[in-house]
């Protein structure tokens, strides 16, 4: 009986210490900020209906920039020359109508540094009124594919500035498998890769005033709320970051926080699978324990 | 010259006994080493230690293969090689990131029940100060080990704590390079505490165990009434078969299978912990690789450290350090500063009851203020703690000068 009051005890000191050092701590270090479940609920409800048909038209002119290549539309140039322009290699459209919100895509192609919340947006408005957005939209959403992977929701709303060096993506694309020359060692290709993520980084760096960070394992140094509240909206964590409002939808960011998942605590799954096996290991040999210390201390009270 | 029979078999009982007096070792260590009855399970912590340090050691060994002591390598071979490429490296990982944190924990609990039960008084002085030499040298291990991931809280963490010896206004930046082997953290910092947490630190502290454990074994554990037991009549006759009356046990196999019994629930939280709650033990911020260019809004060490850490903020730098460095120090003289010639837990010893609680509790509130940010109210009750923690010790020796004998 004194025993488990000596435990209580130290149980209470030990929950009273551990409130106070983590959720304590970290509720008063880091400020509140609460999300709008990715509803994006400063832009107005679009007044009108969107028109897939005109919208193709109007999309047009995005491939003057940008590439659609699930519709056979080829970029106009490559990852680093497109840096070189504009200072960030404007991403691929043809899952943008699965992945960001549709109300926001609209908004922004009206005025993509207002609703990004970035300054220095390279994109200029794209649409000439709100019937015209919203047909792109509709077009967009049409050509949409079914199913997005994680890794192809991550590459279309970060990947373009943020590398994610575990899964050997960069900005650029994936980190191409090449051959050393087995004489000198020396990997020509590799170099050649090396040298254009290079020439891309200092150009983004240069158009976001610093290089934004890889990823790979942002899922751990980040708490989950950060990320979300964040993901969705960047000025209400960081007040004057370059990153802009990308506009995914809930399970756009679902999919994004699964790859980051991925590459950044890829033992999830064992670790669920192994902690059982380990407790119940250790609840038999606390269970035996008792058994040999009552069968020890037997006659000796 | 001993007598060895030259017919005894190799490697026989006879034959080593000869050699390694095997028997009268395992009598005087084991089974005839008599531990008080009147105890509680708060006498388990010291072997608590000892498995959670084996635990860190093994870990250790197996994240030492993998490990890289390079700046432009080293978070990788940790967040990357070890946690994906590594069969069960994150296993490793956080059963050594998770050890690390709650052996702080099991010491705390091990001191404040010595300090409780006046188990460094009497005969035991050398246990206590052997354990707080242990405090130390696990306080070295932690922060070198801290240094090895090499993440943002690595790199700041190493830079403020070196920064603590320049000393102040004595400005001694000479001291500060030649301990960092740079201006500032970088490989040479990294190679040198990674000698540290992996060589001389270990090898101290398994030098000062064994002492720890010499330290108890002439005085004996102290026990639940701090009643003075003469060990010798209490031995004979337990060995005379009145275990019901004598006051002792034998450390094997009767006290062990209570220790093991201890372990065994420990083991349970313990690993509970490491598989479903290691993050209070790995801090978020240390996921961010060291960045010279970018300190983090919040520098704070490991909660173990926070309390000492509160005691050198709240006041302006010189006065500061000389607060710091009593705090340090002053746990070492407690078998000095304790005058009462009792030896009884803190209960039935009057104003030291009050102390006892006041300091634990003062050392709570240290540690919470320690991570909080130092604005406002919490710098103002960081500063009232503090002053309230050199206060309680100033005050030791008089409340406990004034105790009546028991």
């Amino acid at each position: 009986m004194k025993e488990l009051k000596i435990l209580g005890i130290v149980t209470v000191f030990t929950l009273i210490l551990y409130w106070g050092v983590e959720p304590f701590a970290h509720s008063q270090m880091h400020k509140h900020v609460e999300g709008d479940d990715f509803k994006y609920a400063d832009l107005p409800a679009l007044k009108v209906k969107g028109n897939a048909q005109n919208g193709q038209a109007l999309a047009a002119a995005c491939v003057g920039c940008h590439s659609i290549k699930t519709q056979g539309m080829a970029a106009p140039m490559d990852a680093v020359t497109s840096a070189q322009t504009y200072g960030v290699n404007p991403p691929d459209l043809s899952n943008i109508g699965a992945l960001l919100d549709e109300k926001f895509l609209a908004h922004f192609l009206l005025d993509p540094a207002k609703v990004t919340k970035s300054k220095h947006f390279a994109m200029p408005p794209s649409a000439g009124s709100e019937q015209d957005a919203a047909d792109i939209v509709a077009y967009f959403k049409s050509i949409a594919p079914k199913d997005v992977s994680p890794k192809e929701a991550y590459v279309t709303a970060c990947g373009r500035c943020h590398a994610n060096r575990y899964d050997h993506w960069t900005q650029i694309g994936d980190v191409p498998k090449t051959k050393s020359n087995i004489k000198t060692g020396v990997d020509l290709d590799a170099l050649e890769f090396k040298k254009k993520v290079g020439i891309y980084q200092n150009k983004l760096a240069d158009y976001m005033g610093k290089l934004p960070p890889d990823l790979s394992i942002i899922i751990r140094a980040r708490s989950e709320k950060f990320l979300e509240t964040f993901i969705e909206d960047p000025q209400s964590q960081l007040p004057g970051t370059a990153m802009p409002r990308v506009g995914l939808t809930k399970e756009g960011y679902e999919k994004v926080k699964a790859y980051l998942e991925k590459t950044g605590d890829p033992s999830k799954p064992l670790r669920e699978e192994t902690g059982p096996k380990v407790l119940l290991f250790f609840v038999i040999f606390t269970f035996l324990a008792f058994l040999w210390k009552k069968s020890m201390w037997k006659g000796h009270h | 010259m001993a007598h060895f029979d030259e017919n005894a078999r190799p490697f026989s009982h006879k034959w080593l006994n000869e050699r390694l007096a095997i028997d009268t070792l395992k009598r005087v260590l084991s089974t005839e080493y008599w531990i008080p009855k009147n105890i509680n399970f708060l006498w388990a912590m010291g072997m608590v230690l000892a498995a959670t340090f084996g635990l860190l050691l093994i870990s250790g060994i197996f994240l030492l293969m993998y490990y890289q002591p390079n700046t432009q390598l080293a978070f990788d071979s940790v967040n990357y090689t070890i946690m994906s490429e590594v069969g069960y490296g994150w296993l490793w990982r956080h059963i050594h990131g998770v050890g690390a944190s709650v052996v702080f924990l099991i010491i705390y609990i091990h001191m404040f029940t010595g300090i409780y039960y006046g188990s460094y008084k009497k005969g035991r002085e050398l246990i206590w100060l052997s354990g707080m030499l242990l405090f130390v040298l696990f306080s070295a291990e932690a922060f070198s080990g801290y240094m090895l991931p090499w993440g943002q809280m690595s790199y700041w963490a190493g830079m403020v704590i070196t920064n603590l010896f320049s000393g102040g206004s004595l400005h001694a930046n000479g001291l500060v390079e030649w301990i960092r082997g740079d201006y500032v953290p970088g490989q040479a910092f990294l190679n040198r505490f990674f000698m540290l947490h992996v060589l001389l630190v270990p090898l101290a502290i398994i030098g000062v165990i064994v002492l720890h454990f010499g330290t108890l074994r002439i005085p004996h554990v102290n026990n639940q009434d701090g009643e003075e037991i003469d060990f010798e009549e209490a031995a004979e006759l337990y060995k005379a078969g009145k275990v019901k009356e004598s006051k002792v046990i034998p450390f094997n196999p009767v006290f062990l299978s209570k220790d093991v019994f201890v372990m065994g629930v420990y083991f349970i939280l313990f690993f509970y912990l490491v598989f479903y709650h290691f993050e209070f033990a790995m801090d978020p911020v240390n996921f961010d690789p060291a960045d010279p260019l970018k300190t983090p809004t919040h520098i704070y060490p490991e909660w173990y450290f926070l309390w000492s850490y509160e005691v050198l903020r709240p006041f302006p730098t010189d006065p500061g350090l000389v607060a710091f460095g009593f705090a340090q120090v002053i746990f070492f003289l407690l078998p000095f500063l304790d005058r009462s010639p009792n030896v009884a837990p803190a209960s039935r010893r009057g104003a030291f009851k009050f102390w006892f609680w006041a300091l634990l509790i003062d050392m709570i509130v240290l540690t919470f203020m320690g991570k909080l940010p130092p604005e406002g109210i919490w710098s103002t009750i960081g500063l009232i703690a503090a002053l309230t923690f050199i206060g309680l010790w100033i005050a030791l020796p008089i409340i406990t000068a004034k105790e009546k004998k028991l």
